[in-house]
């Protein structure tokens, strides 16, 4: 099975009004190729889940600035102004989730957990309309897992059959959003054949990827 | 020596050998410059790595390694990277010694207000309330009154909290204040400062032990 594909068909799966999660960091181990070609695109309505919106001229932050999404998943948007802008003006919806929440979440949904039990929020705004327990003396809210119709992933050295090594701090978001989406679509920046990256190294089995397009440095 | 100099030095000697820090971005990263010599930390990263090390030296920055702010950093030997469910499952699992943070405003319950201005500034928390929630010590590190010179530390948080009850204690260029069950303790204050001024620069009620100490730096 041939799991390379070109661009235009990678960004060919996402339709208007679907869910993606992205990977990176600030735009790191963003899945740079794969956004640009989103913006050029020019697919609407998008819901973004996302550790944040990065810069207005840096990966994630192109979309937003694009104003091709409706609504932002996300743990930060100060680095850029024009998510706050959007959100303020009412143009996007912007729900700011607390990072070590939103990250578990997704490894939620991608680990078929029904949602989790965090003391983090718990006395802030952040605990507005969610159950509350109590464990061992100890107030902690349920939260619930977040899935995504695609997910779109940065890996360094991805393998034919879609295995997944990330190099240094480009993991982040990468291998837990890689388990919770329909389809996974990984930007490589090398790819190299099936058997070349040592087994140990995978840190997203290929299994679960769908597609593999390739991005370069 | 400037007043953030002073903090991050005095913050910088409450570190134990062996201790995992997690340091904010802006002041609280500068306590990684003053660490004594005879011990040994680790500082935790939380876009997914332990073992963060100082800046690289122009020309050797890799775009695969950064910190929570995206800028390059290094790695000292025997760190170890991760994904971002693993590095905030350390955080809120205890296994973090200490954090420190700013704060917009922080109170005599140990509420600390740092994510957000109302109708002005909402950058989001970050991991901030996960920081706060799971480290075992948390320690706000601020300036004593905003530019405009009103109090930082009040009765009451205004702003949105980040988390309730969850300081240990503050240090500001004029004192080092405890919290405690009691409410706000003033442990030491700042050389050439007098307890007066402390108290008229705080909101919230102190505490005057009979034995206030000199903020050694």
């Amino acid at each position: 099975m041939n799991k390379i594909i070109c661009y235009d068909e990678a960004v060919s799966k996402i339709k208007d009004g679907m869910s993606i999660m992205i990977g990176g960091f600030l735009g790191v181990g963003s899945p740079h190729g794969l956004i640009n070609a989103l913006v050029k695109k020019g697919v609407k309505d998008l819901t973004i889940i996302s550790n944040d919106t990065s810069f207005p001229d840096i990966g994630i932050g192109k979309l937003v600035v694009n104003k091709q999404v409706k609504k932002v998943i996300t743990s930060h948007i100060g680095t850029n102004k024009e998510t706050g802008r959007q959100m303020s003006e009412g143009e996007t919806e912007v729900l700011l989730v607390p990072q070590g929440t939103i990250a578990e979440q997704i490894r939620a949904a991608g680990a078929g957990l029904g949602g989790f039990l965090t003391p983090t929020g718990v006395g802030t705004i952040v605990e507005e309309g969610k159950q509350k327990m109590t464990i061992d003396g100890k107030e902690f809210l349920l939260e619930l897992p977040l899935k995504a119709d695609v997910a779109l992933i940065a890996g360094s050295i991805v393998d034919k059959k879609g295995n997944v090594f990330y190099n240094k701090t480009t993991q982040n978001f990468n291998p837990i959003m890689a388990m919770g989406a329909e389809t996974v679509i990984v930007e490589a920046e090398k790819i190299v054949d099936v058997g070349d990256i040592d087994p140990h190294l995978v840190m997203t089995p290929g299994e679960v990827v769908d597609y593999i397009v390739e991005g370069g440095k | 020596m400037n007043s953030k100099e002073f903090i991050a030095r005095r913050i910088a000697k409450e570190l134990k050998d062996g201790d995992i820090v997690n340091l904010g971005i802006g002041l609280p990263t500068m306590v990684a410059n003053y660490v004594p010599k005879d011990i040994e930390v680790t500082f935790q990263s939380e876009n997914g790595f332990l073992g963060l090390g100082p800046a690289p030296e122009e020309g050797k920055e890799d775009k695969d390694l950064t910190n929570a702010g995206g800028q390059p950093v290094t790695m000292i030997n025997g760190g170890c990277y991760f994904d971002s469910a693993t590095s905030f499952a350390i955080i809120r699992g205890g296994h973090v010694d200490i954090t420190v943070l700013g704060a917009l405003q922080v109170d005599g319950h140990g509420n600390i207000a740092n994510w957000m201005i109302p109708n002005k500034l909402i950058p989001g928390m970050g991991g901030a309330m996960d920081l706060v929630a799971g480290a075992k010590k948390v320690v706000v590190a601020t300036e004593h009154c905003t530019k405009k010179g009103e109090p930082k530390i009040l009765k009451e948080c205004i702003y949105p909290l980040t988390g309730a009850k969850v300081v240990d204690f503050i240090v500001t260029e004029l004192a080092y204040i405890a919290v405690t069950d009691k409410g706000l303790v003033l442990r030491e204050i700042a050389p050439h400062v007098n307890i007066e001024e402390v108290i008229n620069k705080t909101d919230a009620d102190l505490i005057i032990p009979d034995d206030v100490k000199v903020m050694d730096v």
